[in-house]
């Protein structure tokens, strides 16, 4: 008997969440901000979703429900990729080491 | 157009560049690289998606024209938002994950043919289950976190909004979107996906408000979490491995966050989510409030200790973000080196309204991150210190929580700040914190309490110094 495609995603699934435990351990806790704000632009990746959604549509009819919902969400999810990614940037810019001149 | 393997590798592929970047983020060397392998990432995966449909005609420039809307809104706000303000737009950037996920999966369930799910009214079993789970989730990370973004904000009041039968409710809610998730499957109705979807708004909105400001740093990193688990659900609808892997990333992420949150105030998880911790308290603390002596001083009296001392250990705490007083800090800590004064900052893990706060807004006004201490890096130095300055942190520093076992904060990990020679507090009142406790730190012999606001005060020590 086939193995069902299903397994296969539920196995990357559950071992993502095991290397996702063990990296985010690994974080140093005075970068949990930047983490969480760089989670938020990762997980954005959902824009892969809604440009299919988009692009559904054939020439005739570019707008129906179904796309006009694919449209905002992205929208929504560039809001937060381009909104994660810079500001994480910004506040990793900041942090510095000593200066060794002090 | 890309066949469907290449493509699927090249998913692979951006979902490891995720990997790498939230492994960069063990040290802030290595960090911006790791931005940048996510950045990368990224790129590839909605690159891929163009190339992969292959439709260049009139929809993909409309397309590119709401990517870029979005992306202009996305990059203005990076530039614009102040440190002080990144719980807000942690949380408000959650909101709009949540309402993504809600739309990809309208837009799937509305033409699910687009996505190889089979037709309207006739969608595969799995991928509606799949489809359920992700918008159901998204719903509730979207409503939730404009609650904890408008409870940020102060628009919407911190204090825990609580009523009669509240539990009760949310248990008959949340058991009612099974059941509707089960008859949806079953009947392939969309009335009842709309009605999914309207609940689980309504779930997310009454998981949050009886959840008070302080337990933000909680509710973020599990709203966090969440969004993360409705990335997970879309991806498993979109059979991407990308988005798979990155839900399960970010959905472990944020778990840990919360369980780190959790045990840094030393209460489990479901006591937080349940809500009403300050609601609780408050009534107990008002009757026994004695008049007890307090020794306040000005702005003289601290440069004075603080000039006389050789090690100083700086706590900050959400009081700080709110004054905006880390750079004054900053320049006060400038001064006290000149004087060859070892000067050193501890931070507790839950200071602040979300996760390493206050180590951002630290490394906004320049301090460098090798003189930030975690609370149990430096916790053993207190013994030796000359000079605690606490400023803008509260309950983190009481020593109830070691001494009192009938506290309501017993048993929480706190700052030694009372084992200092002296205690400097800054503050605007006595009034007690988050907790509704007293502060026992207030009233001992070495602690001289600064009443002012944390900004105006630190100009004024630097001044004296």
């Amino acid at each position: 008997m086939e193995i069902d495609p299903f397994i296969f995603r539920l196995s990357i699934f559950i071992l993502s969440i095991f290397i996702g435990y063990y990296v985010v351990w690994s974080v140093t806790p005075s970068l949990h901000t930047p983490l969480m704000s760089v989670t938020n632009a990762i997980s954005s990746v959902i824009i892969v979703g809604a440009i299919i959604a988009g692009l559904a549509g054939n020439s005739d009819i570019i707008f129906n429900t179904s796309s006009i919902f694919g449209f905002l969400a992205i929208s929504l999810a560039a809001v937060n990729i381009f909104g994660g990614f810079l500001v994480t940037q910004r506040m990793l810019a900041m942090y510095k080491k000593k200066k060794k001149d002090k | 157009m890309l066949s469907a393997n290449l493509s699927a590798m090249f998913y692979l592929i951006s979902g490891v560049l995720f990997i790498l970047a939230l492994r960069g983020l063990s040290s802030p060397e290595t960090s911006r690289q790791g931005n940048f392998f996510g950045i990368l990432g990224m790129a590839i995966a909605v690159t891929v998606t163009f190339l992969s449909i292959g439709n260049f005609s009139t929809g993909f420039v409309i397309v590119l024209i709401f990517l870029l809307i979005g992306g202009l809104i996305g990059a203005f706000i990076a530039y614009k938002i102040p440190m002080t303000a990144m719980p807000e737009l942690v949380a408000g950037f959650h909101s709009l994950v949540g309402l993504a996920a809600v739309f990809v999966a309208i837009a799937a369930f509305l033409n699910p043919e687009a996505f190889n799910l089979g037709s309207p009214g006739n969608i595969k079993l799995g991928s509606l289950i799949e489809m359920s789970i992700g918008a159901a989730v998204g719903a509730i990370t979207f409503s939730g976190s404009i609650i904890a973004f408008l409870k940020l904000q102060g628009i919407m009041s911190g204090s825990p909004i609580t009523f009669k039968g509240q539990h009760p409710l949310n248990a008959l809610i949340l058991i009612s979107i099974i059941v509707i998730t089960y008859l949806l499957c079953s009947t392939q109705s969309s009335n009842l996906f709309w009605i999914l979807l309207i609940i689980s708004f309504l779930i997310g909105f009454l998981l949050i408000i009886p959840i008070g400001g302080a337990d933000m740093p909680v509710v973020i990193s599990m709203l966090n979490s969440y969004s993360g688990w409705a990335a997970a659900g879309i991806g498993f609808t979109l059979e991407n491995t990308a988005l798979i892997i990155t839900g399960a990333l970010v959905g472990s992420s944020g778990a840990i966050l919360s369980y780190i949150m959790c045990k840094g105030m030393n209460r489990s998880f479901f006591n937080v989510i349940l809500g009403g911790f300050g609601a609780t308290e408050q009534s107990n603390s008002a009757e026994n409030k004695e008049q007890r002596p307090v020794k306040s001083g000005n702005a003289d009296d601290a440069a004075f200790l603080m000039k006389n001392a050789s090690s100083v250990i700086i706590v900050p705490g959400y009081g700080m973000a709110v004054a905006q007083a880390q750079h004054a800090l900053r320049e006060m800590v400038d001064t006290l080196k000149k004087n060859d004064i070892k000067v050193s900052y501890a931070i507790h893990p839950v200071a602040g309204r979300m996760p390493g706060h206050m180590n951002v807004l630290l490394a906004e006004a320049n301090v460098p991150y090798d003189e930030v201490f975690e609370l149990e890096e430096i916790n053993n130095d207190f013994a030796n210190a000359d000079v605690a300055f606490v400023i803008g942190a509260n309950d983190v520093t009481n020593p109830v929580a070691k001494t009192d076992p009938q506290s309501p904060i017993y048993g929480m990990p706190v700052l030694d700040v009372e084992k200092c020679k002296s205690v400097l507090f800054v503050k605007r009142s006595l009034s007690p914190g988050y907790a509704g406790i007293d502060n026992d730190l207030f009233y001992q012999e070495n602690t001289l309490m600064l009443f002012a606001d944390a900004k105006k005060m630190t100009e004024d020590i630097t001044k004296n110094l």
